[in-house]
């Protein structure tokens, strides 16, 4: 390596050339280890990598009652801590999850066994036994779970964040003379954003002020949960289908509450179609009062999890591949991956919250068809 | 024969994938023939993709 | 499908629910609120800077106006006043030119008058001296002449003769 690098160091003309390769180099050189070390590996050891990928994929889709920062599989050790577990089983049970301790033992409370399984919690009997249907689906009782689980310590962190940022926002304006200070320069930009290119122009002028705060909120809400979820802290919160079902509800609420006559007018007797056409229009218009929040709920939930999922499964071909070619490709897509997904964090809390704002805009519309 | 359902979803997501396609390419021959309309096209472009994509998912989870 | 249900959990339902409505309470208290506030405010301020800004521009342009109205108008009464006094200086000139002329013209028969009178007067005067001189000879003629008695007569009717032709 000396050699190599001295003798190119000689020709001033290559040495701009010289230090990419040598980036290049130092880049791939622990691939390059440790490929040779992997390669006495066997067909089979590959084969339970990649159930080994397959189930941690799974895993961190999922929610969970711990907050594991890292484990080691194979120690069976895990750095992180437990979170409350709260269930509602004839009466309140509260107990940390530390009494699972990963799902190996049984959790005794009140005379109760509760045992884990697939991050969900089973009522069973002393030795922990699950009892499995024809489709391999538990049967034992499962008690109401309202427990902290790793998403709600997520949400509830990202909610402190946003809260903190925003109020120091708004109280720079007051010390500062009505200008941002700090963080709030880019912060506020991205307010006025929501302002003035989704709430203004979809809802109109004239409502759109009542809809800001929700707005505002679901948009920084979900962008910061799915840059959240980019990070190795492994969360996976917008990729729950229970938190999207619970943005998209709150989305359909909104506008069912404060929809204005001209929008149910629309939906059960559409004006300026024949007298029958009306009538076959309206159990679709219905339907479509639904499917709309289905939407949005599906479509989070499902652009999350697909990233998740793709950028996962190829970093876990980094470690499939014998060779180091295979390998550093895998890195650089992951790396490409990886700055999609910033894209689409920001892309989908947009479109989102410009979706929400549309139907709030429907369920706002003025009467305007006789011209 | 029977035709496995992830062929069907198969089809449907080259169906939206087209249709997305289709729908961004439109969008940039009109914002390049009207550049100042580019806000209204944009959200316009987005609302349809949307939709294309909702059906695209629904294929995708019945599957 | 079955799989999304069978992954839902009410548990985070509830608490996506409790967490999100508060977080919406609480950010519209202590953020929006007073964040969207404090933009509208300063775009109220900007545009009514931009307004008032464009409003003293308008006066400044009308002041101009004025200013070379004014100009233009004062331009216009100095001419009107520099006319006018050529004007009455011409007169004035012309008049006196006139009363000059007059006067001079009144000199001049005065003085041709006093000359004719003079004149007169010398011409009197000869005809006096004429006469007296006239008469002396006359006398001195008709002493001599007197002497005799004819000769008086005679002479008497040649006056009278020619006292008549006069």
């Amino acid at each position: 390596m000396h050699r190599f690098l001295s003798h190119l160091y000689l020709s001033d003309m290559r040495r701009e050339f010289t230090e990419k390769i040598l980036v290049i180099l130092f880049v791939l050189a622990p691939f390059f280890t440790w490929a040779q070390h992997e390669s006495t590996e066997t067909e089979s050891g590959a084969e339970s990598k990649r159930e080994g990928i397959k189930a941690f994929i799974d895993h961190h889709l999922q929610d969970s009652h711990y907050f594991i920062l890292t484990e080691d599989a194979e120690a069976g050790t895990h750095y992180g801590f437990p979170l409350p577990v709260i269930l509602w089983d004839n009466g309140l049970k509260v107990f940390s999850s530390s009494r699972f301790h990963h799902g190996e033992t049984v959790a005794e409370v009140d005379g109760n066994h509760y045992a884990l399984y697939h991050n969900k919690i089973y009522k069973t009997d002393a030795e922990g036994t699950i009892e499995y249907d024809d489709h391999h689906h538990p049967v034992n009782a499962k008690p109401l779970d309202f427990s902290i689980t790793k998403n709600v310590v997520t949400m509830l962190l990202v909610s402190l964040l946003m809260f903190l940022l925003f109020r120091g926002l708004a109280n720079s304006y007051k010390k500062n003379n009505g200008i941002p200070a700090g963080v709030g320069r880019f912060f506020e930009p991205l307010v006025v954003f929501v302002r003035d290119e989704i709430a203004i122009p979809n809802i109109g002028e004239k409502n759109y002020k009542k809809y800001m705060s929700f707005l505002l909120t679901i948009f920084f809400f979900i962008w910061f949960l799915n840059l959240l979820g980019m990070t190795p802290l492994g969360v996976n919160v917008t990729g729950n289908i229970a938190v999207t079902f619970g943005l998209a509800l709150i989305t359909f609420l909104i506008t069912t509450f404060t929809a204005n006559k001209n929008y149910w007018g629309h939906i059960f007797w559409m004006p300026g179609v024949p007298k029958l056409m009306r009538v076959v229009l309206a159990p679709i218009e219905v339907l479509g009062m639904f499917i709309k929040p289905f939407s949005l709920m599906i479509r989070l939930y499902a652009n999350m999890t697909a990233g998740h999922v793709v950028l996962m499964s190829i970093i876990g071909l980094m470690f499939l591949f014998k060779n180091w070619i295979g390998s550093s490709l895998s890195f650089g897509l992951a790396f490409a991956l990886s700055i999609l997904e910033l894209l689409v964090a920001a892309l989908q809390a947009y479109i989102f919250t410009m979706l929400s704002a549309l139907y709030f805009g429907m369920a706002n519309e003025e009467h305007h068809d006789d011209h | 024969m029977e035709i496995p359902t992830i062929v069907g979803a198969g089809l449907i997501v080259i169906g939206a994938g087209l249709g997305i396609g289709r729908i961004g390419g439109q969008a940039m021959d009109a914002i390049a023939r009207q550049p100042e309309a580019s806000g209204k096209i944009q959200t316009a472009m987005l609302i349809a993709a949307a939709l294309i994509e909702g059906i695209g998912f629904a294929a995708l989870f019945a599957a | 499908m079955e799989k999304l249900i069978e992954q839902f959990s009410f548990g985070l339902f509830f608490w996506q629910i409790v967490i999100f409505v508060g977080l919406v309470l609480l950010l519209k208290k202590y953020a929006w609120g007073p964040i969207l506030k404090a933009v509208n405010d300063r775009e109220e301020g900007i545009r009514k800077a931009l307004e008032s800004a464009e409003s003293a521009r308008k006066e400044m342009q009308n002041l101009q106006a004025d200013n070379e109205k004014l100009l233009k108008e004062a331009r216009a009464e100095r001419d009107a006043m520099m006319k006018e006094a050529r004007e009455v200086k011409d007169k004035m000139v012309a008049d006196a030119k006139e009363q000059a002329q007059a006067e001079a013209n009144k000199i001049i028969a005065s003085a041709q008058a006093s000359i004719e009178s003079e004149k007169q007067a010398a011409v009197n005067d000869l005809k006096n001296k004429v006469a007296e001189l006239s008469i002396e000879i006359a006398e001195k003629v008709v002493r001599q002449e007197l002497s005799a008695k004819d000769k008086q007569i005679k002479l008497v009717e040649g006056m009278l003769d020619d006292v008549k032709l006069n």
